[in-house]
């Protein structure tokens, strides 16, 4: 479980990130942490592992203070997927790029060839595992560098925005496979703009803005309160739009999911 | 890093970001001669605290003291190399003037770094570029010294989200022996590097879709022209220059010394 207590972070520039955040994640729970460029996200995330310690206030990781604890330590259980993967590519191949982490967590030879493999087979990287990571496109590099932290097996999995440059097709793949580690029983944390994604996976919503949380509930009531949406320079997902113009029809304005939107649509026409 | 911290431009106005660049850097070279000229303390003195009004009207104190205490390892090993050289060649005994000598040479340090610190602090990429081209430097070359200070502040947020990136892995660069410790910076490192190979080759595209080069004499939007203020500064400097290679030659300076205890 992650908490933070009244949380405060000013970089060295002054630019002061977060001004007073508390927030609790469950074991287990599927959390979207979304808001405009600036609002404080990845400087929320990056104090999850203890990258950066809170100014004021507390971040506790199963009980433990951030404070008190190596990132290293932190690391092994909260892994963190970063926005860009050029920022941690560095082998000579894809294999020797996903052992990194386990081989720094001092695990055996042995447990490491079977991680490896389980990861690059789970991302669909098998065939690329002598190449360079270098020599891969921008999707596939960065799967690689998503393997690259699962292989360890942390309890949490945090995403820093992974759905920018990515195509349609790999969206959907991504968002599956995103719900699939929550349901084995992963805590899975996405930092995103990408609300259309968020729409699609339904998970709790956590809306910050300015360096402060401003909206924390269901994807269904945070993504559907436009005041709320546009106050974080979002834009509500396309499906609620088309629901919340069809309100003189009697239809309900909060519907994020298309399957049930074709359903009431039908209910709606068929009655 | 913190030295370096104290050359990077300040944009802010004051009549010293005024002054023509290539007259800026008259004035920090003839402080530099004047500098090396003199190896008695009193003129030594007498610079640095020219150099603090300098510092004063150009309002960037702050940054210079910075520059300065970067600086305070190095100045600490010119005083004492000076000191420990003098006092062996003095045949083994801590004279005055040794001591003296010492403190001459740290301060005349001092002065050369604040000399071109306030330069840097005052003269912005854009303009250093601007006079580069006016002196009749290569467009090329001036462009990729310009580009070359620009990114370095890139460079280094870079580097820092690199290395929260391999942190994040488990790396831990301060630990192992000595070996391992150069090792682990090469997660870091390869990165860095691959990534500035790739956004230069990006910046050269970018440039040549923009016609990089097209014409072979190139117009600027901002012409650097020599002003009443600058003709003044000038004057000033030459004058002080000429003065004291005068005094350098004919005149005996008064020795300051440091009295031992």
């Amino acid at each position: 479980m992650i908490r933070t207590e009244n949380v405060y972070f000013t970089y060295p520039s002054g630019v002061s990130a977060l001004q007073g955040v508390s927030v609790e994640i469950g074991d287990g729970e599927f959390v979207a942490i979304m808001g405009e460029n600036g609002a404080g996200k990845t400087t929320l995330i990056k104090h999850f592992n203890g990258l950066l310690k809170p100014e004021r206030g507390e971040v506790f990781v199963d009980g433990r203070n951030t404070k008190e604890s190596s990132v290293a330590e932190l690391s092994r259980d909260v892994g963190l997927v970063f926005q860009n993967a050029d920022h941690q590519l560095f082998c000579e191949t894809v294999e020797e790029e996903v052992s990194f982490g386990l081989r720094n967590f001092g695990f055996g030879d042995k447990v490491v060839k079977k991680r490896v493999d389980w990861a690059l087979e789970l991302l669909d990287l098998r065939r690329y595992q002598k190449r360079s990571p270098f020599m891969l496109s921008g999707g596939e590099r960065k799967r690689v560098a998503l393997a690259s932290v699962l292989a360890w097996n942390p309890k949490v999995v945090v995403l820093d925005e992974p759905t920018t440059g990515q195509d349609h097709g790999q969206k959907e793949r991504l968002s599956q496979f995103v719900r699939q580690l929550n349901a084995q029983g992963r805590t899975v944390i996405l930092v995103t703009h990408d609300i259309e994604f968020v729409a699609e996976c339904s998970p709790r919503v956590i809306l910050m803005s300015r360096g402060r949380i401003i909206a924390d509930g269901p994807a269904k009531e945070i993504l559907t309160n436009s005041k709320l949406v546009t106050e974080a320079s979002l834009i509500v997902p396309q499906i609620t739009q088309l629901f919340m113009m069809l309100g003189d029809l009697g239809l309900p304005g909060d519907v994020i999911d298309i399957y049930e939107a074709k359903r009431l649509i039908n209910d709606f026409v068929g009655g | 890093m913190k030295a370096l911290e104290g050359m990077r431009f300040k944009r802010t106005s004051s009549p010293m970001h005024r002054l023509d660049p290539r007259v800026k850097f008259v004035v920090s070279c003839a402080v530099f001669l004047l500098g090396v000229m003199f190896t008695e303390l009193l003129p030594l003195i007498v610079l640095l605290t020219s150099q603090l009004f300098l510092v004063y009207f150009a309002r960037v104190h702050k940054e210079w003291l910075q520059s300065l205490r970067g600086s305070l390892v190095l100045v600490a090993v010119i005083f004492l190399t000076n000191l420990i050289v003098g006092y062996a060649s003095a045949g083994f005994r801590l004279t005055s003037n040794v001591l003296t000598y010492s403190v001459s040479m740290a301060l005349r340090f001092v002065t050369l770094v604040a000399s071109f610190s306030v330069f840097f602090l005052t003269t912005s990429p854009d303009d250093l570029g601007l006079a580069l081209e006016r002196s009749h430097f290569p467009y090329e070359f001036s462009f990729a010294f310009t580009t070359a200070v620009r990114f370095v502040p890139v460079l280094a947020d870079e580097a820092q989200t690199i290395i929260d990136a391999q942190r994040s892995r488990g790396l831990e660069v301060e630990k192992g022996s000595f070996v391992k410790r150069i090792r682990n910076y090469l997660p870091i490192l390869i990165p860095l590097i691959v990534n500035a190979i790739r956004r230069s080759l990006e910046l050269a595209e970018a440039m040549e879709s923009r016609a990089f080069g097209a014409k072979k004499h190139r117009t600027n939007l901002f012409v650097l022209k020599i002003k009443a203020a600058d003709y003044i500064a000038l004057a000033v400097v030459l004058v002080v220059l000429a003065v004291s290679i005068y005094i350098r030659l004919y005149v005996h300076i008064p020795v300051i010394a440091i009295p031992m205890f």
